[in-house]
């Protein structure tokens, strides 16, 4: 029905957009695996992302990839603030009340988003936005090539993170034992707060990479977060390879689903995606007990 | 003779690689009071787990009233008359003290009204009337030990499994325990109860099961089983017994 | 028995309004705080006696919604009997995603996750499907008589949906007061502890969701009837589901008056909004998540729980003033 062509780059579009899904469901498994929290916020902290990085360019002329030297320290400290002033205080650690508390943000945060800048669907053209390479035929976008080396590189940064640093050390502590970590005189709550800033860092950085070949408005969040979710719970809560990976073969599916499916049935196939592992295998493949 | 109320056959727990139980067998007569001792990790509270259906064993068979109910889960289990306690109190944390028995009494009275007044009684019986309009989540940990206790015995078992029900009292608290189980074991309900605390296993059991390493080493009564051998080389190690020596009992 | 005589009170005063002479307006803001009380009891069903917080539940509303509906416009049922059929559907659904999830063992966060993964799903399908009217949706046609289950007078609607509540409220007042309700409490706070006593938990849930499905879906069959139209948005979209947690949350889950209280009070509130900020899209909403979190780190009781605080320190306060007094005289 396709020709070989039509399929390969069907495949390759998948794997560079995959990078960036996998960017996004790392800042998902982080925060899991970390503080044990589904963070129902996350899609809603995207959009928020995205039209920052839409503002810096329309007000500020800031290319994308410039503003992402911005964009991230910026993030980070949202997440880090949210985190250290807002869901922790006010969940007392309970389970059930974090997630009522990220949904409420979730809720403030794309309602605020619509109530300021209207349901308008906005698009930007950054130079690069459209230009392609030709490799041996396949035709790559550039904005999704820079995408894909962008994630690979900060996945080892991360990598190197959590390895090299006290920082890092501290967080893979609690994230494994916090009562022995707390005794021994990690400040859990700035570890906490130091996890969400580096999960929603990740938001803002992918906002940067999605911007110049999608559009925003303040529902965009939703669709890109039913993906990362269907990542994380494929890959394993709390699982970084299994994010990696995951985010990889789902940007394959969702390629090569929209080729034969279309867009509507190929979400709904995702979200049947979704539901089957998690009352199948709620596990992942790599990751922790649900 | 009494009959065994419950027997366990050659039970056994594979984790992976990890044998947490390895062949137990023992049985435990009706109307008595029985411990299973052991050292930390002997794999006591897994054996438990599996007789009150928590856990399905890899190998074995349980048997009770002359049924087996080996992976029978735990409700059913508790509407045959066996009940569980669990060694991390768990009580329902918002509900009070007296809603917290009526669950339990609810298992054999279906009106409200019925399992409240029983509520009412058992918690009496246990010495905690003064406290049956607070929240759960309110009580000491010796009060929660009692409200386990309370909670268990409102859904009238045959056979009740104290699953550590000493641990974290003082010795005044274990002390004024001590009654209320016996008083329970008068009422006609058979105990099997794991326990750290010696002077409860000392004065409470008339049959005592040692486990240590996933194996029943040592079975007989109270007195015999502490001076024997193995038992003493199980909790201090190797060439205690020689080092502290034994009264010169056989085993 | 003080319980069903609360709830008979209770709703006798709200039915008085009408007689009063209540404002075609005031009865509209009162039908849509109602249906917002009865969306938030069936959540509570589930959620505030079960523990289980669904994300997801206007997946029942939505299917007691269109299949009133379709039944009506497609195959020329007769409006009362699409009801009853809707709030059937409505427990049906609720059945299947309940054996489906309970089987699964997820709890929490996950079935949270799961919940509103569903609602999602019978979003998408209701806006695709021909027999939904897809993306048009479906229009029921004006029919003003009581066959058709349509009134000229608004009142009558409003004393529908108060008897939906009523019902509501009694099928909780009930839930305290028996055997099924307080197994629900027990797994609710300790699963594990409820075995050992007896209680099958698997069907317990089982029941809690059905009784909440069918619940949530009477709401969503009178909304068919008294707006005549719905389409998947309205029908499966997160606002309903956001509306059920947020009015049993804010008035005290797992209380009797609960629900009834945080719609009333929610619902002001967006009126306020409103009024503050006009009818721009988002602001009640963003007002609703705002008022979410602060309930959640202030209030954690809601308003039935801040009441019953309140009432305390008056009795003790009170108490305390007597004991001084009659120590002096």
């Amino acid at each position: 029905m396709f020709s070989p062509a039509i399929l390969i780059q069907a495949v390759i579009n998948g794997v560079l957009m995959g990078a960036v899904y996998a960017l996004i469901a790392l800042g998902l498994t982080l925060i899991y695996g970390v503080l044990h929290i589904i963070n129902f916020a996350h899609g809603a902290l995207l959009t928020m992302a995205l039209f920052a990085v839409y503002f810096a360019y329309k007000v500020l002329g800031l290319d994308p990839y410039v503003a992402m030297l911005a964009i991230a320290p910026l993030f980070f400290a949202v997440g880090y603030g949210l985190q250290r002033f807002v869901i922790g205080p006010a969940a007392h650690g309970d389970d059930r009340s974090v997630m009522l508390v990220t949904l409420g943000l979730a809720i403030v945060i794309e309602n605020l988003l619509l109530y300021a800048f209207h349901a308008d669907t906005r698009t930007i053209d950054v130079p690069a936005g459209f230009n392609v390479i030709d490799v041996d035929g396949a035709l790559l976008g550039v904005s999704r090539v820079i995408g894909f080396a962008a994630v690979m590189l900060l996945t080892l940064l991360l990598w190197a993170l959590m390895k090299r640093t006290d920082t890092g050390k501290a967080i893979r502590a609690v994230a494994r034992e916090k009562l022995g970590a707390e005794l021994s005189g990690i400040d859990v709550a700035h570890i906490y707060a130091v996890t969400f800033g580096l999960g929603t860092a990740c938001l803002g950085i992918a906002a940067c990479l999605l911007i110049p070949t999608f559009y925003v408005n303040p529902t965009v969040g939703q669709s890109f977060i039913l993906v990362a979710f269907t990542i994380v719970v494929l890959g394993g809560m709390g699982s970084v390879t299994g994010a990696l990976l995951g985010g990889l073969f789902v940007g394959v599916i969702e390629s090569l689903g929209g080729l034969f499916f279309g867009e509507t049935l190929g979400q709904l196939g995702i979200f049947l995606v979704f539901i089957l592992v998690l009352l199948v295998r709620p596990t992942g493949l790599f990751g922790e007990r649900a | 003779m009494a009959d065994s109320l419950l027997k366990v056959d050659q039970v056994s727990q594979r984790f992976g690689g990890l044998l947490a139980v390895n062949a137990a067998s023992f049985e435990v007569e009706a109307d008595s009071i029985t411990a299973l001792i052991g050292p930390n990790g002997a794999g006591k509270t897994t054996l438990f787990a599996i007789i009150a259906g928590f856990q399905n064993p890899s190998e074995g068979r349980i048997t009770f009233a002359a049924e087996e109910i080996t992976g029978i889960e735990p409700h059913l289990l508790a509407r045959r008359g066996l009940v569980r306690t669990f060694q991390i109190v768990q009580p329902f944390a918002t509900l009070t003290v007296r809603d917290n028995i009526a669950v339990g009494a609810h298992l054999r009275h279906p009106d409200r009204r019925a399992a409240l007044d029983k509520a009412e009684i058992i918690a009496r019986q246990l010495g905690l009337g003064q406290l049956l309009d607070r929240p759960a989540e309110n009580l000491t940990v010796s009060a929660r030990k009692r409200l386990e206790l309370a909670r268990a015995l409102a859904a009238e078992p045959r056979l009740l499994l104290l699953d550590e029900v000493m641990a974290g009292l003082n010795p005044s608290e274990v002390r004024d325990l001590l009654p209320v189980i016996r008083d329970i074991r008068e009422g006609g309900t058979t105990i099997l109860l794991i326990e750290h605390v010696m002077q409860a296993v000392m004065n409470l059991s008339d049959r005592v099961h040692v486990l240590a390493e996933g194996k029943i080493i040592a079975s007989g009564r109270p007195e015999d089983v502490v001076d024997n051998e193995e038992v003493i080389e199980a909790y201090l190690g190797e060439g205690a017994a020689r080092q502290y020596g034994t009264s010169g009992r056989p085993s | 028995m003080k319980g069903p005589l609360a709830v008979v009170t209770v709703v006798g005063l709200l039915a008085c309004v009408p007689l009063a002479g209540a404002s075609n307006v005031t009865l509209n803001f009162l039908i849509v705080a109602m249906l917002a009380a009865l969306v938030g009891q069936g959540w509570n069903i589930l959620g505030g006696y079960g523990g289980q917080y669904s994300f997801g539940h206007a997946a029942f509303f939505g299917s007691g919604a269109y299949v009133t509906a379709i039944l009506q416009v497609r195959y020329g049922v007769n409006a009362w009997v699409g009801f009853g059929c809707g709030i059937v559907a409505g427990a049906i659904v609720g059945g299947v995603i309940g054996f489906l999830v309970f089987r699964s063992g997820l709890k929490g966060s996950y079935f949270a996750l799961v919940t509103l993964a569903f609602a999602e799903v019978l979003r998408i399908v209701g806006s695709v499907a021909p027999i939904t009217g897809a993306g048009v949706g479906t229009l029921i046609k004006l029919d003003l008589r009581p066959e058709a289950l349509q009134f000229q007078s608004r009142a009558i609607f409003y004393w529908l949906i108060l008897l939906l509540v009523f019902i509501s409220l009694l099928i909780a007042e009930r839930l305290e007061q028996t055997r099924f309700g307080a197994w629900l409490m027990a797994v609710r706070e300790n699963e594990d502890s409820a075995r050992a006593l007896g209680v099958d938990v698997f069907a317990v849930k089982m029941g809690a969701a059905v009784l909440s499905a069918a619940v949530t879906a009477a709401a969503g069959c009178f909304y068919a009837q008294y707006f005549l139209f719905i389409d998947s948005s309205i029908a499966f979209g997160s606002r309903v589901s956001v509306e059920a947690l947020l009015a049993a949350i804010v008035g005290g889950s797992g209380t009797v008056f609960g629900p009834l209280a945080g719609a009333l009070a929610v619902r002001s509130l967006g009126e306020v909004a409103k009024l503050v900020a006009g009818d721009a899209p988002g602001v009640d909403l963003a007002i609703y998540g705002a008022v979410l979190v602060a309930v959640v780190a202030f209030a954690p009781r809601g308003i039935v729980g801040l009441g019953a605080t309140l009432w305390a320190r008056l009795r003790t306060g009170e108490a305390g003033h007597l004991a001084g007094s009659s120590s002096r005289g």
